[in-house]
């Protein structure tokens, strides 16, 4: 018992500190002046980026439990879950801050003409209601509605991609490739759920 | 074929002998600028020809020469302050670093990374269409009657992102002149070269521009005297990231326009196509003009982001009309509904 539980928090600590590496990177990056001419464009970018790849992490929990038993993983989803709203926010807060400048007039046109931006904006509060019902004590009080509540992860996922796909100027690779996994993984559950 | 630009057996005078009209007006210049020099301490006259100006340039970074031809016109290039806006120039570091040239990638850093060892030299370029004088040129007969200008421009890019660049380059109107268009030369296009080893993105599955990258201009937008052919920026030959050894500087339209690494111009009758406009025709136009009433689809257009900026300072501007250079140029665009001709 007490071995697994050692084994538990070591577990937690080394996705903890992984999942904080890319902040500390562009920490690093910023310290050395390495963002390059564009510093707000790239780390809201980059920013953006780890958000949706923590998203797509937590998705990928249930299907990786269930074709691989990796049971462990479960203990650490509302992790990866938190992490992706954590850069969301700090996402939102560059954007808002460094290309923004707090400039409420181009925030309001920004957030009501900009269809990639309105589509990140829903997403965002879709992600917000489940970061702040994530502590066990909201999961208690909520009972049954708190799965029901937390489906809103899927919606969220599709506004995501979305909210990338819809700044595609030419290449379209990398957008390719999370638009497939996340039809990999959304599939999968639509399977399992045709099944039983 | 490679057939030499100016041939010397015939006894008639080519056109192309006989001194351009800019290039005698420089000159022309270029001894006021050098009386003035000498009046100087007298007048505290400035001129509008001068010496090209030092930029700085840390020693760790590349900075690029070209063949020695290139390096004796680069010598003799010249300060021209009435092309130049008196705004702060970017760092030398951020101009070669920061730059969209899909042909090597689509991140901003991804042509600094891998254009470097992209072979410029030896260069041509076809003039073919509607001209006097088609044929593939070296690049070095291209320039050769050119005096070189220093010109310090706005460049605006369609991604709401602009920076301050001095060029070095000369009038392309100059360049067609030579070739003697005809009547029937209403348009220009000009195209990047092709070349899948060197550039990595022609060779990717993902992309949606149909390489290689065309762009185009109106004959009278090609004959303005803004419009730059340059061969040179901070007082040195192009970087390879920067469109080397040939590009086009349009200043008054967003900066996708400016095709870099040029290989063809051809002149025709109906308005080419444009590589932006192709793959995206609601969000690029042909005349992509700057201009802030006019919203790209997915972004708005009416301020920038004057770069390098800092976290600190995000450095944001009101985006002017034309990029500032309506006074030159919207003349050319009377009556036109800018709105429905983006």
């Amino acid at each position: 018992m007490f071995a697994a539980s050692r084994k538990r928090l070591a577990r937690w600590w080394i996705l903890f500190l992984s999942l904080l590496l890319p902040l500390l990177w562009l920490v690093k990056d910023l310290l050395t002046n390495n963002l390059g001419a564009d510093p707000a464009q790239y780390l809201v970018s980059q920013l953006g980026y780890w958000a949706l790849i923590c998203l797509w992490i937590s998705l990928a929990v249930t299907p990786l439990r269930r074709l691989f038993g990796w049971g462990w993983l479960i203990q650490h989803r509302r992790m990866f879950g938190l992490y992706a709203f954590f850069y969301a926010s700090l996402h939102l807060l560059a954007f808002a801050t460094f290309l923004a400048g707090w400039r409420l007039d181009i925030l309001l046109r920004e957030v009501t003409e900009r269809p990639y931006v309105i589509v990140g904006v829903l997403a965002f509060i879709l992600l917000l209601s489940l970061a702040v019902t994530s502590t066990k004590k909201m999961q208690r009080r909520l009972g049954r509605r708190w799965q029901q509540l937390h489906y809103l992860i899927y919606p969220a996922s599709i506004l995501i991609i979305i909210h990338f796909i819809w700044q595609i100027r030419s290449d379209y690779a990398e957008q390719l490739f999370f638009s497939i996994l996340l039809a990999l993984m959304l599939g999968y559950r639509l399977y399992i759920k045709r099944r039983s | 074929m490679n057939r030499k630009l100016f041939s010397r057996n015939t006894g008639q005078i080519l056109s192309s002998e006989i001194t351009p009209e800019s290039i005698y007006k420089q000159r022309r210049q270029f001894m006021q600028a050098a009386l003035s020099v000498a009046a100087l301490p007298v007048l505290g006259y400035s001129s509008v020809l001068a010496a090209a100006p030092e930029y700085d340039i840390p020693t760790d970074l590349p900075r690029y020469a070209g063949p020695d031809w290139m390096k004796q016109k680069i010598a003799g290039a010249a300060h021209n302050a009435a092309f130049s806006v008196k705004e702060k120039t970017a760092p030398y570091y951020h101009a070669i670093t920061h730059n969209n040239f899909y042909e090597f990638g689509t991140d901003k850093r991804d042509p600094a990374r891998y254009a470097k060892s992209f072979k410029t030299d030896p260069w041509q370029v076809e003039i073919s269409g509607a001209v006097a004088k088609p044929g593939v040129y070296n690049l070095e007969d291209i320039l050769a009657p050119h005096a070189l200008e220093d010109r310090i421009y706005r460049l605006r890019c369609v991604e709401a992102w602009s920076m301050v660049i001095p060029w070095l380059g000369f009038p392309l109107a100059d360049l067609i002149k030579r070739f003697e268009p005809t009547s029937k030369a209403k348009f220009v296009q000009f195209q990047t070269i092709l070349d899948k080893e060197q550039m990595s993105e022609q060779r990717s599955s993902f992309g949606t521009i149909d390489w290689p990258y065309v762009e185009g201009l109106r004959i009278d937008e090609a004959m303005n005297p803004l419009t730059l052919m340059a061969v040179g920026m901070y007082g040195n030959a192009l970087p390879p990231q920067n469109g080397a050894p040939l590009r086009l500087v349009v200043p008054w339209k967003y900066g996708f326009k400016s095709i870099k690494s040029i290989v063809r111009i051809h002149f025709s009758e109906t308005m080419p196509e444009t590589s932006w406009n192709i793959t995206a025709p609601d969000e690029y136009g042909f005349y992509a003009n700057v201009n802030p009433a006019v919203d790209h689809p997915r972004w708005s257009q009416a301020t920038e982001r004057r770069l390098p900026a800092t976290l600190l300072s995000p450095n944001i501007i009101d985006t002017l009309p034309f990029n500032g250079y309506a006074d030159q140029v919207a003349h050319l665009y009377k009556g036109m509904d800018l709105n429905r001709l983006f």
